[in-house]
């Protein structure tokens, strides 16, 4: 059984991986700002997320559990925020 | 090669990098940053040694930890008064490096 | 070479490169960014020397505030290419400092090398009379029981430091209030991730003081949490730096480092020296001077990244 937790902490790790090397290479290759940041904004919800998924089952209590997922929350906030304002600057900038 | 010694040669290679960018930026800014880097190194070279000395359960040498921790503190401190006074500077003088010559004079 | 030595090696890389391009870089605001980022790789590697208290540390002053006060400061210096100053060095004079750098490095190294197997340590004498100051957590207990004298000195330089950057106003400029030099919005994005964040990290900084006696943590990070929700509200437009006239300000300010003076000097009459705790009463008075410190730290930190008190036309 705790083989099965297993297969699920590395599967759902690795897609997280997947996720945030995506968003890299998008950061990297990405010819302006506003397609740079749309890169990243998966790589932070969707990456973190499949990530904390991942080591959900390993976690030692409950309360574990709820602070990896208050990680998260926390990020999702501060990434929504940072991209709003980034790309606000930007479509002044152009206008 | 363990864990502590990795840390200690970044300690050290930090120390040698953080100093080549005091001597060597001329802007005020960047000179605090570098020397922020020093900062950095030494703490981490503390940090070695204090782990270095884990006995009794624990990870590592509190005693030193305790020293790191204030050590981060106080260098954020002399941090914020050196941003003041360069602010300040440049209020002033218009000028945010130390140079006092014109740049055609220090041609060597 | 097992699954840790490994990470920590690519952590080190990370880091080094990351320095690397803080010293190299053109612009001084890629520069700023990238010591932020730096410093929480280095919280990381905190982490894997066992040290989450440093860790806590670092990320909050190190990575946190620091980087807000040099964001700052990069903002309001501009743009260095308008400025036409920029030193020749020679070429001889420069070659002589990388060989000095990499002496200095290489030095180090091998000190790091050559250190002896059975490391001396104080842990062991640290953690025998930890029953007595009633905290479970030794790095407290060095920091407010061992070493308490420590603390109250980091204190008071902290209160130095913010009366040293006050006194860079202008004397006209005195009753006037920090100002980061723009006026932000009201409302908009900002102002929602204030509202939202500011309550928790007042949540945060109550746990972190409260767990700080048995737990890692302690009053230095909650005291840089509560810091960094204060710059949050001002870069927000919630709330504005009162002015350094202000006299509540004055009194939150000296609260803590008054109540540590107070406890330590009651030590002559309870147990015999200064900064002395009595062992019934240790956790109570530890934890009433980490509760009265973190709001006078919290204060300093943050007034210390607002500034001088200036007149707000001035960027």
């Amino acid at each position: 059984m705790s083989g099965l937790w297993d297969l699920l902490t590395i599967l759902f790790v690795s897609m997280g991986v997947f996720f945030f090397v995506a968003g890299t290479v998008g950061l990297l290759r990405f010819p302006d700002s506003l397609t740079r940041l749309h890169a990243l904004t998966k790589a932070d919800n969707l990456g973190l997320g499949l990530i904390v998924l991942g080591l959900l089952p390993r976690v030692e209590s409950p309360q574990d559990a709820l602070k990896l997922l208050l990680v998260w929350a926390l990020v999702l906030v501060a990434s929504a925020n940072s991209s709003q304002l980034i790309a606000r600057k930007v479509r002044r900038e152009e206008s | 090669m363990n864990i502590p010694t990795i840390f200690g040669i970044c300690a050290s290679m930090l120390i040698g990098l953080g100093l080549y960018g005091i001597i060597i930026q001329d802007q005020v800014l960047r000179k605090l940053l570098s020397f922020n880097l020093v900062g950095t190194g030494v703490f981490l070279l503390f940090g070695v040694i204090g782990r270095r000395g884990a006995e009794g359960g624990l990870g590592g040498d509190p005693v030193v930890f305790g020293l790191v921790i204030t050590g981060i503190v106080v260098a954020f401190s002399a941090t914020a008064l050196a941003v003041a006074l360069l602010i300040r500077l440049h209020e002033e003088t218009g000028d945010d490096t130390l140079l006092d010559e014109a740049p055609g004079e220090e041609e060597k | 070479m097992t699954g840790d030595l490994i990470f920590c090696a690519g952590l080190v890389l990370l880091i080094l490169g990351l320095a690397a391009f803080v010293v190299a870089a053109r612009q001084p605001f890629p520069a700023v960014v990238g010591f932020v980022v730096f410093g929480l790789l280095v919280s990381i590697a905190w982490m894997c020397l066992a040290a989450p208290d440093v860790a806590l540390t670092e990320a909050a002053i190190g990575g946190g505030v620091t980087g807000a006060l040099l964001l700052v400061a990069s903002a309001k210096l501009g743009d260095p290419s308008k400025r036409g100053q920029k030193m020749k060095l020679a070429r001889g004079f420069h070659v002589l400092v990388i060989l000095l750098c990499i002496a200095v490095s290489a030095g180090l190294i091998a000190v790091v090398l050559s250190l002896p197997e059975r490391a001396p340590t104080l842990a062991l004498v640290a953690l025998d009379p930890l029953e007595s100051t009633g905290v479970k957590n030794p790095v407290t207990a060095v920091l407010l029981a061992y070493r308490a004298l420590d603390t109250l000195l980091e204190t008071v330089v902290v209160l130095l430091a913010m009366v040293g950057v006050w006194s860079l106003a202008k004397d006209s400029d005195w009753a006037k209030k920090p100002a980061f030099g723009y006026s932000p919005e009201r409302g908009g994005p900002l102002g929602l991730l204030a509202s939202l964040l500011i309550p928790v990290g007042v949540m945060f900084c109550v746990y972190m003081v409260w767990t700080g006696s048995d737990h890692p943590g302690g009053k230095f990070q909650g005291a840089a949490i509560l810091a960094a929700m204060g710059i949050l509200g001002l870069v927000a437009g919630i709330t504005s730096v009162p002015a350094v006239t202000n006299a509540r300000l004055r009194w939150v300010l000296i609260l803590g480092p008054t109540v540590f003076l107070v406890a330590g000097l009651m030590g002559f009459a309870s147990a015999g020296y200064f900064l002395a705790w009595p062992p019934e009463f240790s956790k109570a008075v530890i934890v009433l001077i980490e509760v009265a410190l973190t709001p006078s730290l919290a204060l300093m930190l943050g007034l210390l990244v607002a500034g001088p008190p200036r007149h707000s036309s001035q960027l």
